[in-house]
């Protein structure tokens, strides 16, 4: 197996991108990130890209070919192109794939992307595309909603382990605050746990400002083995860990509802691969699609005890100044959650910290950073871990 | 939902009825072909459910999709079976009156239906077990 790095990353405006297609999403971030790693279109091997639910959202499939051709990879060039879904995790799975082909040796320049266009439907349809994450015969089917199974898990995890309501709104306050510093986020404003508390239920005891939004956008990195890296860019990112771990569709048949075992296996792989432990990750995208599921993505990738997630955020261990920044980009829940897209903008944004380019939302010092990406309710977890040196 | 996928899940959305291991002794509810724990030495036979159980955990649902829009707000839980098996439904109840733990029986109720002229979809509920239901 070949080392790899990033060499490479792009990443669209995240929002309601009503002039935008999902066609221009995706040629924005793939040109800016192939822009960005100096490689042409010639130089590219293979494109995957991850996505969630185009055939719902746009009524289109075959996604691998259409983004190939319209970044004027396949009528010429002819470079394969496959589209890779695991719901939300979709974009983090691409990534994997992009990463298994270079480390392989089969593919020497990669382009791994997310893109996801989900408001060119109503919001009822975008409801009932996101509950396809979740099993739609025996949850689905019964009247769960997306959001309601992520309620139940809060519901039973305040139960367990006192977890409070303000704790849940602390999330959505500080990933707000991040996102006041990124300029590509959905949300680039700051909101208080009155607001919180304050906005409309939509699973009790989750309310609207603990959910991630409806979102527009698209991400991409370039992917190369690490001697082509160094010829090609001056500061190439190491891919130290890509790992991922399966569990059951349903968040009832779990060993335990208020862990996500497929994070918790996902994350032991990853750091066996780079030979680390959690205390030496810098800086961390999670999965919170949900203010609880940032909570239990804390203690299940080990930064902090089980049951611990909600006291730790109350004391401000993953604010950017804390001792695991968790989110600086906003997170899926104030920068924007295009489902599919989510898993490489969060690769994009470690990139970013590890290359000392984030600016206002910088960790200092970061030199290894963790990306987590789940498809569903936790059926799906990828980690990838990635750092300044080899 | 196309009425093939309705249909030929009838007894089970009906009925509880689910599956045993007789290599291992595990029970499932929705049925499984394959035992998750013994895979191709496991011996499937079928296993009907009583349907009691104990809400583990739940919550109201105030935004719903399309298919469920009418019905909010509604209770929806995961509820662990008397014999053992989780699975996940409604609780017919008020909000107010859901609790963790709280005992619940099966009743047979309307689910959904495919629009107004659509067919109209069946299956299990839950509602909480009091002294007079017993």
């Amino acid at each position: 197996m070949r080392d790899v790095a990033i060499i490479g990353i792009g990443c669209t405006n995240f929002g309601e991108m009503w002039e935008r297609s999902f066609r221009d999403l995706f040629f924005e971030a793939g040109l800016n990130a192939l822009e960005d790693a100096g490689a042409k279109g010639e130089d590219v091997d293979a494109l995957y890209v991850g996505n969630m639910s185009a055939g719902k959202f746009i009524d289109q499939e075959h996604i691998g070919a259409l983004i190939a051709d319209y970044a004027g990879l396949a009528g010429s060039l002819h470079v394969p192109s496959t589209r890779v879904e695991a719901a939300c995790a979709s974009g983090g799975l691409a990534l994997r794939e992009g990463v298994l082909a270079v480390a392989s040796g089969l593919h020497d320049v990669v382009i791994a992307a997310g893109v996801e266009k989900m408001t060119d439907v109503e919001t009822g349809v975008t409801i009932d595309a996101l509950a396809s994450a979740a099993d739609r015969e025996w949850e689905g089917f019964m009247g769960a909603t997306f959001p309601g199974l992520y309620a139940m898990i809060a519901r039973l995890h305040m139960h367990r382990y006192g977890t409070t309501r303000e704790q849940l709104a602390m999330v959505a306050v500080k990933n707000h605050h991040n996102a006041t510093m990124n300029s590509k986020a959905q949300y680039e404003r700051e909101i208080t746990i009155e607001d919180v508390m304050n906005s409309p239920l939509i699973a009790d005891p989750l309310r609207v400002y603990d959910c991630s939004p409806i979102t527009d956008g698209a991400a991409a990195v370039v992917l190369a083995p690490v001697e082509l890296a160094r010829k090609l860019n001056n500061t190439p990112i190491y891919v130290r860990a890509s790992a991922q771990a399966s569990d059951t569709i349903t968040l009832h048949d779990r060993r335990d509802i208020t862990t996500l075992d497929a994070t918790v296996y996902a994350a032991q792989r990853a750091y066996k691969m780079a030979d680390i432990s959690p205390k030496d990750i810098d800086v961390a995208e999670v999965h919170d699609c949900f203010t609880i599921a940032e909570i239990c993505a804390i203690e299940d990738l080990g930064f902090v005890q089980k049951g611990n997630g909600g006291p730790a955020t109350e004391e401000g261990m993953t604010a950017l100044d804390g001792d695991i920044p968790i989110n600086p980009s906003g997170g899926l829940k104030a920068c924007g959650h295009p489902v599919g897209a989510t898993g490489i903008k969060q690769a994009v944004e470690i990139v970013q910290q590890l290359r000392g380019e984030a600016g206002g939302r910088q960790v200092s010092g970061a030199k290894i950073g963790l990306a987590h990406n789940v498809g569903g309710t936790g059926g799906t977890a990828v980690v990838h871990v990635l750092s300044v040196n080899r | 939902m196309a009425v093939p996928r309705l249909w030929r899940h009838i007894p089970t959305r009906y009925n509880l009825i689910g599956t045993e291991c007789q290599t291992c002794g595990g029970l499932y509810f929705p049925p499984r072909t394959t035992c998750p724990t013994c895979r191709r030495d496991g011996r499937i036979i079928e296993r009907k459910f009583k349907g009691t159980g104990e809400v583990v955990t739940y919550t109201t649902i105030y935004s719903a999709s399309a298919a469920f829009h009418r019905q909010t707000p509604y209770v929806l839980a995961i509820v662990k079976l008397d014999e053992g098996p989780l699975l996940t439904g409604q609780i017919v109840c008020d909000p107010d009156e859901a609790k963790i733990g709280m005992k619940v029986r099966p009743v047979f109720r309307k689910l959904g239906e495919d629009g107004p002229s659509g067919i109209i979809y069946y299956g299990t509920k839950f509602a909480p077990l009091t002294e007079a239901s017993q």
